[in-house]
Order: structure tokens, then sequence, then C-alpha cells
């Protein structure tokens, strides 16, 4: 393709990149190393509230921001080096936990409670849907003719589902008195309650993601199969190959790409875990470092917003994708190389 | 967005059966409005609409648009629904405009108790109160013969009571969701002990034997509830009710007439309300005392803010209170207090009063803290003592962020 049409038909989307990308990641980039505050000075002002039948007025003293003269609020910025990452990550109760011979200490920290989680979610689903697409794939591939269409139909469901809504109907078999608790409250006779403890929030919230990606492994893999070689597959039957040896030594490393794309894909989604939290409100349970960049930038009912702490933990999200992502993206390197 | 539509569609069906019937004036200049979306502001912004030209638009998170709507130049909205907590930034930005002149001018029905002066100038009209209560079923303490708990003591007891009677799935119900229900569960018990939650220079004043008391006074209560009281919010609690699997909650009085909606609840007519439960018998109710109100933006014309005012006090007037006596414990006058307003009334008026919330930047960002740090109190992951450390820290760090403190 010559240069010119190549940059036309490129053009656009790298315009694109650099708009929504590339721009927003920069200054987020900036802005976790700054400090944006209003100038506060305080007051002493009476304020009358209603009280029962008559107003009460308290004189108390309160922070107040300079307006300049258009009325807005007057600010300062100041470059601060690493200390929003520090109050992130607090480096200091780490240490002391540790010191003190209570590691566990470290997980009653917002950063590292939603760490170990996002991290242990994101590993422990991803041989699940990758394991589960594949089942799937071959158990559509062996049906018959006619089931396949169905078959595809309904397993793809879960990947339609708008993925907040899919958390919610879940939550909503299991909150409270819903009907799947309920069912199982009958056969076994013991009160259930599966939102009282993290562990049983943590195992709904992995089916979830495991129920929700699991057809697009499937969808890929599907199409991966179709183009098996007959032949080879043909000869390994008459060398006497099991069915489980012809998948070991011959449908697998023919996927093997298709797997590493998958992972990569997967390990990217899972890490920026969200709907999950609030799907199933875990937040007392279970944080991901997502909802964590999330509740920073939430505006309290005073208007503040933790911008500085949000940008660090956002730009620690990143780092943390980019430190899962390096193994599998060192063997695509590799295979590439090699296939020149 | 469903609820703009409809109230749009609302707007113009009454538009064309010739409305303006309960307005004093026919509205020709547009007039936007934000709220929350509860029953009351329902029914105040469909009071404006008969006015004409009104385009109400009601949303449970309002406050995260509010003051950056406020901010621009013209105003998105023209009057704005606030409450304790989210007047602050409005104030603070200098957003709403003073509303004095226009109440001498406009406001002859107004109480003095529905003015709401920020350093001598009103800057808000208040149009009712609202405060977490106790509410109970009469019925059951009646047949228990338990007396109405005044105490938190007497609140323990008669849960073990009732649990032991077996009536009921849980005994107590409680808007402990993480997050902001969780913290303004804590600020409640902790007023209950008197003791202020701030120093007088912004620092953090929760790590003592208050502090202490207020955190394991929640966890006892917590032996009684649904073991999921962490995700159990004000609908949560309601719905918990109506369906008669509580005996009693800690709720706010807007949610006391669904009590008796006859098409959702059980146990209509069995719910009465009661003071908020104190900690010592001679103390302040262990609850915070909030209003809801409206305001005017300032970065509208003079003119517009005249009509929208007008507007608002047509929307706040006694013909729309009559009609709405059950919505909520209004500040309009005009207003009979029902059964379920009993309780809210008794916890206002009681010696010495429950602190209202304080509408103030330090007060925002403790919030915050709270809601993020006190599940892991009752998770059992960390002691009340080191909950209320991490507490003091992350609003240490918080408000160094925003400038409060050095």
């Amino acid at each position: 393709m010559k240069m010119r049409t190549f940059a036309m038909f490129v053009g656009p989307s790298v315009f694109m990149m650099m708009l929504f990308i590339a721009i927003p990641l920069v200054t987020v980039f900036l802005q976790s190393f700054q400090v944006t505050q209003p100038i506060l000075e305080r007051v002493e002002v009476e304020r009358c509230t209603p009280g029962f039948l008559q107003p009460v007025c308290n004189t108390e003293v309160v922070n107040r921001p300079l307006l300049d003269d258009d009325g807005k609020v007057q600010t300062t910025t100041e470059w601060v080096g690493l200390q929003s990452y520090s109050r992130v990550v607090q480096p200091d109760q780490v240490g002391a936990a540790i010191a003190e011979g209570r590691p566990g200490d470290i997980l009653t920290i917002p950063f590292w409670r939603a760490l170990r989680f996002t991290v242990t979610f994101t590993l422990i689903t991803l041989p699940l849907v990758i394991g589960l697409g594949l089942a799937i794939a071959l158990a559509v591939n062996n049906a018959v003719r006619q089931l396949r269409g169905q078959i595809i139909f309904v397993s793809l469901l879960p990947f339609i589902i708008t993925p907040v809504i899919g958390a919610l109907s879940i939550r909503w078999l299991f909150i409270g008195d819903g009907i799947l608790t309920s069912l199982i409250e009958g056969w076994t006779g013991q009160d259930i309650a599966m939102f009282a403890q993290g562990w049983t929030i943590e195992v709904l919230m992995l089916f979830y993601r495991v129920w929700h990606v699991a057809p697009f492994a499937f969808v890929i893999f599907y199409a991966g199969l179709q183009t098996v070689n007959q032949d080879t597959l043909e000869s390994a039957i008459i060398d006497g190959a099991s069915r489980w040896q012809r998948l070991r030594y011959v449908v697998v490393p023919h996927l093997m790409p298709l797997i590493i794309f998958i992972a990569l894909i997967h390990l990217m989604d899972a890490y920026r875990a969200f709907e999950e939290v609030v799907g199933f409100s875990s937040q007392a349970h279970r944080i991901t470092l997502q909802w964590l960049t999330y509740d920073f930038l939430q505006p309290d009912d005073a208007g503040n917003r933790a911008i500085s702490r949000g940008s660090a933990s956002a730009m620690l999200t990143m780092i943390g994708i980019v430190i899962l992502l390096i193994p599998l993206l060192r063997r695509t390197w590799r295979d590439h190389k090699g296939a020149r | 967005m469903k609820l703009k539509t409809l109230l749009a569609a609302s707007a113009i069906s009454l538009f064309a059966t010739g409305a303006y019937a309960q307005c004093a004036f026919e509205n020709e200049t547009p007039v936007k409005s934000l709220t929350a979306g509860f029953e009351a502001w329902k029914s105040v912004t469909d009071a404006m609409a008969e006015c004409g030209n009104v385009e109400a638009e009601l949303d449970q998170e309002f406050r995260k648009k509010q003051p950056a709507a406020f901010a621009a130049d013209p105003s998105l909205y023209h009057i704005g629904g606030v409450a304790n907590g989210t007047i602050t930034p409005l104030l603070n930005e200098g957003t709403i405009r003073p509303l004095d002149a226009l109440v001498e001018k406009y406001g002859q029905s107004l109480t003095p108790n529905q003015l709401i002066r920020m350093d001598g100038n009103i800057m808000a009209i208040a149009m009712m109160v609202n405060t977490q209560h106790m509410m109970y079923r009469k019925d059951i303490f009646d047949d228990l013969g338990i007396a109405t708990p005044v105490t938190y003591d007497d609140v323990l007891a008669a849960a073990e009571a009732i649990k032991e009677a077996g009536v009921v799935d849980y005994p107590i119900g409680a808007t402990m969701k993480s997050g902001w229900n969780l913290a303004q569960e804590f600020v409640n018990m902790f007023a209950g002990y008197g003791e202020p939650m701030f120093n007088g220079d912004s620092t953090p004043n929760l790590n003592n034997e208050s502090g202490v008391a207020a955190l394991e006074m929640m966890k006892a209560l917590t032996a009684y509830m649904d073991p999921e009281f962490l995700t159990s919010d004000s609908t949560y609690v309601q719905q918990q009710f109506q369906q008669g699997k509580i005996a009693m909650a800690n709720l706010w009085a807007s949610r006391g007439g669904a009590m008796d909606d006859e098409g959702e609840s059980q146990v209509v007519g069995k719910v009465f309300g009661a003071s908020a439960p104190k900690i010592t018998a001679d103390g302040p109710p262990a609850t915070t005392l909030w209003w809801d109100g409206a305001v005017v933006a300032s970065n509208v014309s003079d003119d517009e803010a005249e009509n929208a005012f007008r507007v608002m006090m047509e929307g706040m007037d006694t013909a729309m209170v009559t009609q709405n006596q059950n919505d909520a414990i209004w500040l309009i006058s005009g207003y009979e207090p029902n059964r379920l307003a009993e309780g809210a009334i008794a916890t206002a008026m009681s010696q010495p009063g429950p602190m209202s919330y304080p509408s103030t930047v330090e007060m925002g960002l403790m919030h915050t803290a709270l809601g993020n740090e006190l599940p892991t109190f009752f998770t059992g992951d960390r002691s009340a003592a080191d909950t209320l450390a991490a507490i003091e820290a992350a609003y240490t760090t918080a408000a160094q962020e925003a400038g409060v403190l050095e």
C-alpha cells in the first residue's frame, strides 16, 4: 500500500487516539505530581438553620475559599513530587505493619486491599475463562449440526448482556431472601447470607466474570477450531492418538496464538474490574483498583474531589497492567521474530 | 432521565387541560430546576410546573452535577434543591445568590424558620426537615409489653426480647450500607455522646472514648440485624419494614409515609415513630437534623432570578402542603403532622436538641473518610481504636490535599 493511502486510512484513528487517549494520559500523569488547592480563609460566621418551630442560630468558624473579582475560586497549584503516590500506597503504614509483625494489617489499607483482590481476581478468572471457553467451543464443534445454532445463541447470551445489568441480576438472585438463596435455604435448612462475608461475595464476583467473558473466548476458539488441519488430525487418529492426546498435541498448539490473544485481552479487562463492585455493592468487603480511582474522583457533599490521589491511583493501575502483560508480550514478540 | 421525560409529559398534559389553576401568575420565562428525586421534591416541582414553562429535573445524583452546573455562566439551572451537606460547595463558590430582597418582595408566606441565613444573608429557603429517628412496630412492642426505647441500652434490651419471641426475622434494621450511609450512622451515634467531631483547628477528634463507645454500640446493634447489613440502604430498610421483617429502625423521617402506603406495605397503621434513641437519658438524641430547601443561582439575570423565585414560592405554598401532607415534615405553614411524623418532631424538640448536620468542607471530607474506613471494623478485620486512627489519618490526608490542614 502506498504511504499516502496508508496515512489516509490510519490518520483519523491516530488523531482520535491522540485526542482521547494520549492527551488525557499525559494530563493525568502530570496531575499525579501536582496538587491544586483553593486558597482558604478562616472566618467566623453566624448560620441559622431550621429548628423545630424556631430557627437555631450558631456562630461557627468555617473554612471558606477566597473568590477573585470574577467570582471564581482562587486556587494554587504546586508540584509535590511523589506525595500523592505515597498517600495512595502509604509506605509508612506498610512498614509499620511489617515491623510490628502484623502483615495482615497491610490489607486494611484501601490501595493494598484493592490490589490484593484485583490481582487474585485477574489470575483466577484467566484460566477459568480460557478453559471454559475452550470446553464450550469443543462441545459445539462436536455437536450435531442442527443443534449448533441454538447452542451458540444460548452460550453467547451472557456476553450480550450489559455488564452492570448482568451483575445486578445475579446479585438480586442471592441478596437477602433472593430466589436462589431461599431455594438453597430450603434444601439445606440453613440460614444463608451470601452478602454478609467477603469470601462468598468474592466467589459470586469470580463466577459472574467467568460467566460473562467465557462466551467471548468461546467465539474466538470456535473460529480457530474450523481451521485445524484435518489431515493432521486424521493421521493422529491412525497413529492411535486418544481424544485427549489429539487435543493436547494437535488442537491446543494450533490454537496457541488465540489463547495468548484472549489472555492479553482478559488480563487488561479483568485488571480494570469495576462493574462487579458496583453491581454486587461489595465496597465493604472487596474493592478493585479501578473502583478506588473512581472513589477518589467522586465529589463529596462539600464538593471535594481527591484529583491528585485519583490520578496517582490511575497511573498505578496502568503500571500494574503493563507488568502483568510483560510475559505475554515478550512471548508474542519472540514468536513474531521467529516467524520472520 | 426517565423522570424528566415523565415530568415534561405531565407538564405538557397540564398545559393542554388548561392548568395554571393553582398558580397565582402565568409564568412566561423558562425556569429550570435541579433537585433530588424523592417524593417531597416531586410534589414541590409539580406545584411549580403548574405555573407553566418549568422544566424540573429530579435526580438522586444531583449532588455530583450541581456545583459544576451552577458554576457555568449562565447557570444551567435557576433553582437548585439542596440540603445541609450539599449547599456547602454552592455557598463556598459563590454560585448562589442572597435572597433577602426577594423574600421581602414575594416571601410574605414564609416563616422565619424557613430562612437559611449564612453570615446575615438569606441563602436558601427551607421547605422540610428530615432526621433519622426511631420507627417501631407498635403492635409487637405492645404484645411483648416493651416500653418505647429511650436510650440505646433500651434498644438492645428490646431487641433481645423481640429476638427471643421470634416474631420477626431480625429485630433491628439499619441504613448501614458501606459508604455514605454507614458514615451517616456513625455521625449520628457519635453526636449522641455530645462531643464535637473536630477540634477548633479543623483537626479530627474521633479517636477517643466516645468514638470507641460509638463503634462498640453500633457493633452491638448489628448482632440483631440482617447479616447483610453492610449492603442495606434506606430503601432496603424501608422494604424490610413494609414486608414485616424487622421490628424497629433508626430511619429517615422522609421514609415514614411509605409505611402506610397500602400498595406496598403489609404493616399499614402498625409502625409508629418516637424520638431517636439517646446514649444517656439526659443527653441529646443520637442523630442529626437535616433540612431540604431551594436556592437560586447567581449566574442568571436579576429578572430571571426574580421570576424563578416567584415560581419557587408557588411550589412551596400552603396549597401544595395541604395536598401532600404525608410526603415530609414540612416547614411550610398549613402542615398538619400525622402519626408517622410524631417521632421526627419529638426528636427535633427534645432537650438538649439534636445537632444540625454541619455545612462545612471538613464534614464532607470526614464523611468520605468514615464511609471508606468504617467497613473493616464491621467485617472484624480491625479493632475500634485502629479503625478510628485510620479514619483520622484518612481525613487528615484528604484535608491536606484539599488545603484545609497544613
